[in-house]
């Protein structure tokens, strides 16, 4: 496929892509208003393109790209499911998408129900009372959550010993990254060889310093901790407070709660569990779900409902943790989710998740054979397989691996996470795809592992069919070029 | 059921290969005490036909800015949206791919955060920004939380015209790394630069500044890097992008790093999200940047491509150590901008800037011309004003809606001490007939 050019290398001066209405009341000089010395002198280098010329090329770019409605993306942890298309519909209502947030709470009647709903919809899954819908992502739901934690702490005079957070080696980046961000020391807890929680390493590291533990169940191994209900019981008679990752919810609807599980706090990834379309990176939603503990710590407002069955926004929460975003969250993403939790019901949530566990198991099953199980069990929604075996017999990574699936038309896994587990390929397959989808993504497995011993060279020059080859990602960390700067 | 093709049958045919009796066995390792029984209390599931109507219910309760002619600004922008950008975002290529995690099938993407990377720099005149944070006022934390780690200080100082939300997201950030956002007063509507000398010292870490400020106006920008980098802090200027068509980059008055909300960049207004937060910077601070960089480096043939760069700063490298914890971000919203400015050009950029600058001109003379109405502020603005009004703001802000008209923003919520005050934006997007019909409505109460 050829390159497309940059929008900078295209067009021409004087051309335009959208007219803008003439202006219909008296234009003041620019100077007379600012003074010459606020205004910018020199025009803006932006390119100069008609509206066909821009439609070609980010059509012409998207064609470079792969997505879920292009075929099987069973990428780790990020739940890339089907993102049915009334969402979509859903979000762009101008009832929805044409309200200007500071409108009076009169006006907004519709959409604040639609927040107080999705957030008691959120509160039954989570098996906790009380939400907040403002984090625009997991990650910034895990600031949230742990800012709460570190309050609660605060309020009973426990703030100033209370700094330690315990993440296992398993844990996601963002685990870590948070509790630092919070003011935390962020303790690591070994994993056991069932690839749970090690319980006496736990017992050694809990203490009156402990703020809390962060936990993703099933873990980032696809594993359900079977301890679960021993590991937050642990962390409550050290007086600490216990976090869900809820980056893999999407095994557990209906059928384990992390309320029930014995968290405290939970974040939720709409854009993973709930369907919402990942947007090339974004945007996402990350609402939390909290214990009555952390309810007066809550960031204001929350949507709150009246007597008489009318919506308001509560601002009046004097030991909140303070604002954590603009407004009241990614509301675009959450009519997606609210949607798309209404047309499943209770039960289809409870069977997407069964699906999501039976696929990944299936899958497991199949693959087995032909790569190194670190953690032999039931999986949940995911797993995770070594290519190990082939780095040491064929030089062959996974990463190499990895990219020649690319060949065949596939998302790779997530690769080399989590650290635990040498040559990581961690697998998710959810339970929108098909069984023959799932066949055939075996089938590409099983060619790869072959070729892999018979012409591994194939393997580690690949991908050899996409828009480019192997990117030099050496190159571009040392020879920055983060910005075009103009035709040389 | 729902989005789930997996049959009955093809159910059977995967627990066969299991061997496994049933689905349920899946979930043995679920301690009976966390194992959820019965049925979660949520409505019933809708088809498509049926829940259909029932959005168009719940959508039809709200008064929406197509009917509704708004006035209202303060942090998210009824702007002119070109029809082609909605068009280029349901690509299905765009929508439901993920992080360019694959560069080689990413490209789209890729080249996209590339393009805006290189537009953001443009805009603000620095040397290289990020693919997006998740909003304006959690970009301004960012960066407050930046400058503490290049200087090694604590302090931030943010003038009291800054957003109220920005400035508590803010707050909210640092105190949360124990660093501390001291408010400076600021009752004329700017900033002065007297007073923030008296708190500048060498404790300071970074000073934020709004330009155009929360109330419209213009900040008095000349100058203020110079006493900044006199005490070794880090200039920080947040800036309405669409600002930047007609008033100097802020690199151009010696910011460090530059930091704004993108809505009005082609995003809808949708209730107050998704948006995107905008993060660029100098040069020397690009590895102390949070969120993702793409960058052009060469494929195995050597041929131009483009990968995310620099990620030992993030914490799927660095865990603990990032300069963030942002992952997911606003990658879509952020290629909205791109089509936005690609289609806009230097031309509409500039023209829907003046056209903004010169409507919210006449109404701010049409409306202080009404007795009882006068501007709280003096110095220029750029597309806000804030007057102080007749009679009870909750009244007029009632009378207007009645005449489908979204008023001005009443302050008393954000500035308790402006209880008379309302805020009115006037973006390209308003006529001269509406913004009269907002006069003879005003003049009415
Ligand atoms: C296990 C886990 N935790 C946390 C996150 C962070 O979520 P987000 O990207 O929505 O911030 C992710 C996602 O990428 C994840 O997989």
């Amino acid at each position: 496929m050829a390159q497309v050019p940059l929008l900078f290398e295209m067009g021409s001066p004087g051309r335009a892509g959208y007219r803008v209405p003439e202006c219909d009341v008296p234009k003041k000089p620019l100077e007379e208003l600012f003074g010459a010395d606020a205004l910018r002198k020199e025009p803006l280098p932006l390119p100069e393109l008609s509206e066909l010329e821009v439609v070609r090329h980010f059509v012409q770019l998207s064609r470079l790209n792969h997505g879920v409605d292009v075929g099987f993306y069973p990428l780790g942890s990020c739940t890339m499911k089907y993102n049915p298309k009334i969402n979509e519909d859903a979000a762009n209502l101008p009832g929805f998408a044409r309200l200007h947030p500071y409108q009076r709470e009169d006006t907004v009647q519709g959409a604040l129900q639609l927040m107080y709903e999705l957030g008691e919809y959120l509160a039954e899954i989570a098996g906790l009372p009380r939400v907040t819908l403002h984090p625009a992502a997991g990650a910034h739901g895990e600031l949230t959550g742990l800012l709460l934690i570190r309050a609660y702490h605060e309020s009973r005079g426990e703030g100033d010993t209370r700094r330690e957070i315990i993440v296992p080696d398993s844990a996601h980046g963002t685990n870590p990254a948070t509790a630092a961000m919070c003011g935390f020391i962020p303790v690591e807890v070994k994993s056991n060889e069932r690839g749970g929680v090690d319980l006496e390493a736990l017992k050694k590291v809990l203490g009156p310093q402990t703020a809390g533990l962060m936990l993703t169940n099933p873990n980032t191994l696809g594993l359900y901790d079977e301890n679960i209900l021993e590991i937050t019981r642990l962390v409550h008679e050290a007086g600490g407070l216990v976090y869900y990752d809820g980056a893999n919810m999407n095994a557990n609807m209906g059928i384990s709660r992390p309320g029930d599980m014995g968290f405290d706090v939970v974040h939720f990834n709409v854009h993973k569990t709930f369907s919402t379309p990942h947007g090339g990176g974004g945007p996402g939603a990350g609402p939390i779900a909290v214990a009555e503990c952390l309810a007066p710590f809550l960031p204001a407002p929350t949507v709150e409902k009246d007597a008489d069955g009318k919506f308001y926004l509560d601002y009046d929460l004097p030991q909140s943790i303070g604002m954590v975003k603009g407004f009241y969250g990614n509301f675009a993403v959450l009519v997606r989710g609210y949607t798309y939790i209404r047309m499943m019901g209770p039960e289809g949530l409870r069977r997407a998740s069964e699906d999501a566990v039976l696929n990944a198991n299936y899958l497991l099953a199949r693959l087995k054979d032909y790569f190194d199980v670190p953690y032999p069990r039931i999986c949940k929604h995911e797993f995770v397989l070594s290519a190990k075996s082939y780095k040491e017999k064929h030089e062959v990574r996974t990463l190499d691996m990895a990219k020649r699936l690319l060949d065949y038309g596939y998302h790779a896994p997530t690769v080399y996470f989590p650290l635990i587990v040498d040559e990581a390929l961690m697998i998710e397959p959810t339970e929108t795809e098909t069984k023959e989808t799932l066949d055939e993504f075996v089938q590409a497995m099983i060619d790869i592992c072959e070729e892999a011993k018979r012409d591994p060279e194939t393997v580690k020059t690949a991908p050899h069919t996409t828009p480019v080859g192997r990117l030099d990602e050496t190159r571009a960390a040392r020879q920055l070029d983060l910005r075009w700067r103009g035709s040389s | 059921m729902g989005f789930t093709p997996v049959t009955d049958q093809d159910r059977q045919a995967m627990l066969d290969v299991l061997g496994l009796e049933s689905v349920e066995d899946l979930f043995q390792d679920v301690p009976p005490g966390a194992r959820f029984q019965g049925k979660l209390d949520l409505p019933e599931p809708m088809t498509e036909g049926e829940i259909w109507p029932h959005l168009l219910e719940l959508s039809s309760r709200n008064a929406n800015l197509d009917e509704y002619v708004c006035f209202r600004g303060a942090g998210a922008y009824d702007h002119l949206v070109p029809r082609a950008i909605g068009h280029i975002l349901s690509r299905s290529e765009f929508l439901t791919a993920y992080t360019p995690y694959q560069a080689e099938i990413s490209q789209g993407v890729l080249q996209a955060i590339y393009e805006y990377q290189s537009m953001i720099c443009l805009l603000t005149g620095m040397d290289v920004a990020n693919a997006s944070m998740y909003d304006g006022p959690t970009a301004l934390a960012e960066a407050a939380i930046m400058t503490c780690g290049a200087t090694r200080r604590a302090k931030v100082l943010a003038p009291t015209t800054i957003h109220p939300v920005y400035r508590q997201v803010a707050a909210t950030y640092l105190r949360s790394r124990d660093l501390e956002l001291v408010e400076i007063p600021a009752p004329d509507g700017v900033m002065a630069l007297d007073v923030l000398k008296d708190h500048l010292n060498e404790e300071v870490a970074g000073v934020l500044v709004q330009h155009p400020n929360f109330f419209g106006c213009l900040e008095p920008v000349e100058g203020l890097a110079e006493l900044v980098h006199g005490v070794g802090a880090l200039l920080v200027a947040c800036v309405d992008p669409i600002s930047l068509g007609v008033l100097k980059a802020p690199a151009d008055y010696g910011a460090d790093i530059v930091v704004g909300e993108g809505q009005a960049l082609g995003n809808q207004i949708s209730f107050g999200g998704p948006y995107l937060g905008f993060f660029a910077a100098r040069e020397k601070l690009v590895r102390r940047m949070p969120g993702r960089i793409a960058g052009a480096t060469v494929d195995s043939r050597g041929r131009r491509g483009f990968v995310l760069t620099l990620q030992a700063r993030e914490q799927h490298i660095r865990r603990e150590r990032a300069t963030s914890n942002i992952c997911s971000n606003q990658a879509l919203n952020a290629l909205a901008a791109t089509v936005y400015l690609a289609l806009v050009g230097p031309a509409g950029l500039k023209e829907i800037a003046s056209q903004c600058a010169w409507k919210a001109r006449y109404a701010w003379e049409r409306i202080t011309a009404l007795e009882g109405f006068a501007p709280m502020f003096q110095g220029p603005f750029f597309k806000e004003f804030a007057v102080s009004c007749r009679g009870d703001v909750d009244e007029i802000d009632d009378h207007l809606l009645q005449k489908k008209i979204i008023g001005g923003l009443p302050l008393k919520k954000l500035y308790p001490q402006l209880g008379s005050g309302m805020l009115f934006c006037v973006t390209e997007a308003r006529t001269k007939e509406q913004i009269d019909a907002l006069v003879s409505a005003l003049g009415e109460v």
